[in-house]
């Protein structure tokens, strides 16, 4: 079977366009550098605004957290407010019992909820793709989960998981099917099944967008090389959708896979960390050190390795998918 | 694997017959048939499990509170009622959290379209130095984790007097804005014809003038997606919310919907359940009516990067 390759992306640097102006000459080059240098002027005026509000709330508090987590700031301990922790804050992350289950929750939950999206995302983007009639409908219904605040999906399914009163034990009970008694939000394992039911319902649509749109720009031609070719369905879904869908599916699983490693709101509506602290993920700890426990250094401490595991799994995903044209 | 099976099926149909051409007509049809409502099936299945959850939320939302008590014991409401609807509005004072919301998610919305109308032209347009590194920065600030603005804003809003003000929620509830609109607009306004602003600034206006009077009309559209994306963004919002508002007066609509209909003996989920529908409705009829731009806005990125 031939190969079917994407086409090679010429390089824009340094070729002489089409539309290259012709070298002006010395006396409208000064007025020309009059007007470059205003324009870069009106430049740096235009951006000062967005980067100087940007740098307030992001590099500002980036070094709050750096400098906060090498204190005391324990609200509740008011005698050590201030002095110099060392590397204390960082030390009780790894020895007081709450970070690291915290992180292996969060990371299970993480690579759990990417793969379902993933998946169902995947085959709604393809099922989208085709041409049926009613498909502007069809895409219309599927968005709508998408529109739903995410603490308010949380109530919405804490709601359909009630008990008594929710939608599922009672479709359960009515089709025989096991766990029709259950009191999902009060267990560890049925807690999380219906944090990532809520979470999957309404971001899944959010990345077969991502994904239809990636699949639109496909251009037809390549399916008909690759049928000329003889390849079969999942060959030309291997070879022609996967890799043309690269920057696509980079997009949607960076996007993804940060929201779910921060998930905050569906776990605050629907267990509050509990039963126990078996549902709590990072974000949730890290809320729960600020704003319960005023322990502010300690809280500084897991938003600094927040950040640097965001970085990491941004850095990760950029580094699975960079561009490969040697094959 | 159905799905990609219907994937390639509509585009070589030719294809596909080489391989069952020894087939009866009758057998191939049969065949297309089968497959055809398969693909049916699934698109209604992800069509009920999309809708679904909201026909629940509106029937539990017309229940008694005696119903409520009674359990689930059918999919359709014995008795509509309207009161739970009213009690949210008048007992349970929700008017007041979604004017908040609507308050902060529009000012936040305005000061977006602006700096990032401005910075997107900067980034698009300007001959300004540095271009890769401003357009790094704003990519890694759409990154940052919301989680670790809130411990250091929380002690500096505390200091301010912004903690349980409107104010210091629309300015924390730029990063959920700024970053995305910048990146969407920059490359919308690298799209467009260069011709007429230098038109204009041949004319003498002057470089914000020509950016108001020429380049913002024809702007509308790009600026009109952002400004959506970027309301429901802060609508979305409930971290910041429930960590700098403790005084239900401030509250906005997300954090008013938890904790409402808790009593000492049976959560009230036809109150809350109303709720939820008035929370979610405006922005449901937004996407709906505005699904085409809102899907542009977001897959931008997506698509080119």
């Amino acid at each position: 079977m031939r190969q079917v390759q994407t086409p090679p992306v010429p390089h824009a640097q340094g070729e002489p366009g089409p539309d290259r102006p012709e070298p002006p000459s010395r006396a409208a080059r000064g007025a020309g550098q009059g007007l470059r240098r205003s324009d870069r002027r009106f430049g740096y005026w235009a951006i000062a605004p967005a980067v100087v509000l940007l740098l307030a709330i992001t590099a500002f508090p980036l070094l709050y957290n750096l400098w906060d987590s090498f204190h005391h700031v324990d609200y509740l301990n008011p005698s050590t407010l201030g002095k110099f922790a060392g590397l204390g804050n960082y030390k009780a992350l790894v020895t007081n019992n709450l970070f690291v289950p915290s992180l292996e929750r969060t990371l299970g939950f993480t690579a759990v909820s990417v793969v379902v999206e993933l998946v169902i995302g995947m085959a709604l983007a393809l099922a989208l793709n085709q041409r049926f009639r009613g498909r502007g409908l069809v895409r219309a219904a599927v968005f709508i989960p998408w529109a739903v605040p995410t603490v308010v999906s949380g109530m919405l399914w804490k709601s359909m998981f009630d008990p008594q009163t929710g939608f599922v034990n009672y479709i359960l009970t009515v089709l025989h099917l096991p766990l029709a008694h259950a009191t999902w939000l009060d267990g560890t394992y049925t807690g999380w099944a219906a944090i990532l039911i809520a979470d999957a319902w309404r971001n899944t649509p959010f990345m077969a967008i991502l994904l239809l749109a990636g699949l639109q720009v496909i251009p037809a031609e390549l399916y008909e090389a690759a049928r000329l070719d003889g390849a079969s369905v999942w060959k030309a879904f291997r070879h022609v959708t996967l890799p043309m869908l690269k920057p696509a599916l980079m997009v949607a699983l960076i996007f993804r896979t940060l929201s779910s490693f921060l998930i905050f709101d569906v776990i605050s509506a629907m267990t509050s960390g509990g039963p126990g602290t078996s549902t709590q993920a990072l974000a949730y700890l890290n809320w729960q050190a600020i704003i319960q426990d005023s322990n502010f250094g300690f809280a500084a401490a897991i938003s600094v390795a927040l950040m640097i595991m965001t970085l990491i799994i941004a850095a990760g995903y950029l580094r699975i998918f960079r561009p490969d044209y040697t094959r | 694997m159905t799905v990609s099976t219907m994937a390639a099926s509509g585009r070589s149909r030719a294809g596909a017959s080489v391989s069952v051409r020894r087939r009866p007509p009758w057998a191939r049809r049969a065949r297309k048939g089968a497959r055809r409502a398969a693909f049916y099936a699934l698109l209604g299945v992800f069509v009920v499990v999309s809708l679904f959850p909201f026909y629940w939320i509106v029937v539990t939302s017309l229940k008694t509170n005696a119903e409520i008590s009674r359990g689930t014991t059918s999919l359709l409401p014995s008795h509509v009622t309207w009161a739970n609807y009213v009690t949210d509005f008048t007992k349970e004072d929700f008017l007041r959290p979604l004017l908040n919301s609507l308050i902060v998610a529009s000012a936040t919305t305005a000061i977006t379209v602006v700096v990032a109308s401005l910075a997107g032209y900067a980034l698009a347009r300007t001959a300004m130095r540095g271009k890769t590194m401003f357009q790094g920065f704003f990519l890694v600030a759409g990154f940052f984790p919301v989680i670790a603005m809130v411990g250091p804003l929380f002690i500096v809003y505390r200091d301010l007097n912004l903690l349980n003000n409107l104010v210091g929620l629309a300015f924390a509830y730029l990063i959920y804005s700024i970053p995305l609109a910048t990146w969407f607009l920059a490359n919308f306004f690298s799209q467009m014809p260069r011709e007429l602003e230098e038109a204009a600034t041949v004319d003498g206006a002057s470089r914000l003038r020509a950016l108001r009077s020429v380049i913002a009309p024809i702007a509308v559209p790009g600026i009109f997606t952002i400004a959506i994306l970027s309301f429901i963004f802060c609508w979305n919002d409930y971290l910041i919310a429930v960590s700098f508002v403790t005084n239900p007066g401030t509250f906005t609509a997300p954090l008013a919907i938890i904790g409402l209909g808790e009593s000492q003996y049976q959560t009230f989920y036809n109150l809350i359940d109303a709720a939820v529908v008035i929370v979610t409705l405006p922005i449901a009829l937004i996407v709906i009516l505005a699904q085409r731009r809102i899907i542009s806005g977001l897959t931008a990125g997506a698509v080119k990067s």
